[in-house]
């Protein structure tokens, strides 16, 4: 029969990804896009700022927040190119730019949270 | 599929339509659908901008007030209000899907849709609520 | 009150066209009638050449399914009165190769359907004097909906998916996996895997959802095909985390 795929796996990614991006990006880019730069809210300041993120409970929900989005997008982003294009004979170098792209995004993510002073 | 049946052999030709390229364009329900595969691509952006945040804080007051400063202009803004409508419509429609992947029945009767999806907003409102409370007040 | 209306009738005569041409009729207007009346009118009436299919006129054999005004509908249980003024449009159903006129070619379809094994696969079939499979109402429930499917094939003409890659298995075909799959009675879940796991079988799906909407069953091939990815996924992790578990 034909093969197994790894489909299982990047489904799952894709789904927790929707469910993190739907319930916290609208309310934190409201916050940080608008409210904050029109001054319809005071923004926080750097060091107030600061003491949120160094709290290792705050590093890792953003560590989620950051990494399963993007495999998300890479999921959608990979299906919408392969049928909405009709180049689904590119469909190695496609998948390799949606999630490889995803992988270096949560390194990125991790390395960046890490180093936070 | 591969199996060949002998009665087709016979058969006159065949018209076959090729789909077209633009065919998300032709149909509403078919854009809408697409709208909302291209919601990711502004879910992807907002990875990226925190990731421009995280790395400035990380790198001390003056590149997060330089941060700031270029969300101040008219460019980030628009940015940022078109990926949050974008970002909305995902919610929305990902909410209003649930009740299809994941119908609860409880004595053998399925749930409303509106009962599985409404649980979900409710959640949202919450959570937002909790976020917004530790960015501001925290 | 209007006394006639138009149809803008597909014609495909491969002996005399190498592409599909309208040929507009002009039918009495009635309120009652549904638009396979009206080619049925223009068959007994004005042309006996135009070909197409119909049988039960009531919802129930599911081989009237055509392009009403771009949408895929059962002729039979689309009105005419939903379209007034017209034209109206009738065009076969769409990514299917066309026969003749309003004729699809269906053995693709046929072929899917058989592929997904759709009857009850038994282990060990038990002996006549054991009596019958039984089945609770709760148990009958967890199925019905997807059991309710006529073949129309109108959820394939709803489906970007299936227009632009014809490997894919298709909501119907899925549906009907899924309804033996949460039957009862059946074991055939295991073997059914294979055929559906692959990239054609329910991973293809992007959820677009229009199958559901224009199923005029109700049977949601949509949600049924989303249901099975979540337990597939399920499945699969629990194969990976214990390997030992799954033969
Ligand atoms: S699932 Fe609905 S639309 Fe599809 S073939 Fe069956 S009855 Fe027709
Ligand atoms: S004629 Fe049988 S379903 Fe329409």
């Amino acid at each position: 029969m034909g093969k197994r795929s790894n489909e299982p796996l990047v489904w799952s990614l894709f789904s927790s990804g929707g469910v993190i991006a739907a319930f916290m990006i609208p309310i934190l880019l409201f916050l940080f896009g608008l409210a904050f730069p029109l001054g319809w809210i005071e923004a926080p300041g750097y060091e107030q700022i600061m003491t949120l993120v160094r709290h290792p409970l705050t590093r890792l929900v953003l560590f989620g927040l950051c990494s399963l989005p993007l495999f998300h997008w890479a999921h959608r982003f990979r299906f919408t190119l392969y049928d909405g294009l009709q180049i689904k004979h590119l469909n190695e170098l496609i998948t390799v730019f949606c999630y490889g792209g995803a992988v270096v995004g949560t390194l990125l993510a991790g390395y960046i949270l890490w180093n936070i002073p | 599929m591969k199996e060949t049946h002998n009665y087709t052999l016979y058969h006159p030709k065949w018209y076959r339509e090729r789909v077209s390229t633009y065919w998300w364009a032709r149909q509403w329900s078919y854009f809408r659908f697409i709208l909302r595969e291209l919601s990711s691509i502004f879910v992807a952006y907002f990875v990226v901008l925190i990731l421009f945040l995280l790395h400035a804080l990380s790198q001390g007051p003056e590149s997060y007030a330089a941060i700031q400063e270029w969300l101040r202009t008219p460019f980030a803004i628009t940015l940022n209000f078109i990926s949050l409508l974008f970002t909305l419509f995902h919610t929305i429609t990902w909410f209003n899907l649930t009740p299809r992947a994941m119908p609860v029945r409880i004595g053998g009767k399925r749930l409303p849709d509106w009962m599985i999806a409404a649980p979900n907003y409710v959640a949202w409102v919450v959570i937002s609520a909790i976020v917004a409370w530790f960015v501001i007040g925290g | 009150m209007i006394d006639t209306i138009t149809l803008e009738v597909a014609r495909y005569r491969p002996e005399q066209e190498t592409e599909p041409t309208f040929e507009r009729f002009e039918v009495p207007f009635n309120k009652d009638w549904v638009v396979l009346d009206a080619l049925n009118y223009i068959k007994d009436r004005l042309d006996g050449s135009l070909s197409y299919r119909w049988s039960c006129r009531m919802g129930v054999c599911g081989s009237c399914g055509m392009m009403v005004n771009g949408e895929p509908k059962l002729t039979c249980a689309t009105f005419l009165s939903k379209y007034v003024p017209g034209p109206i449009r009738v065009e076969p159903l769409r990514y299917f190769p066309v026969v003749r006129d309003l004729a699809v070619e269906m053995t693709d379809f046929m072929d899917k359907l058989k592929s997904v094994k759709p009857w009850i696969i038994r282990q060990e079939e038990r002996p006549l004097s054991e009596g019958e499979y039984l089945q609770t109402p709760v148990q009958l429930d967890n199925y019905k909906q997807f059991s309710m499917c006529i073949n129309c094939m109108i959820c394939y003409a709803a489906c970007p998916v299936y227009g632009l890659d014809h490997h894919f298995i298709g909501p119907a075909a899925l549906a009907l996996a899924q309804r033996y799959n949460m039957d009862s009675r059946d074991q055939g879940t295991d073997e059914r895997l294979d055929l559906l796991s692959q990239h054609e079988g329910i991973w293809g799906c992007t959820f677009v959802g229009e199958c559901t909407k224009a199923c005029p069953k109700n049977v949601d091939p949509a949600g049924a095909i989303q249901q099975y990815k979540l337990k597939a996924a399920t499945e699969w992790f629990k194969s990976f985390l214990m390997p030992w578990g799954r033969k």
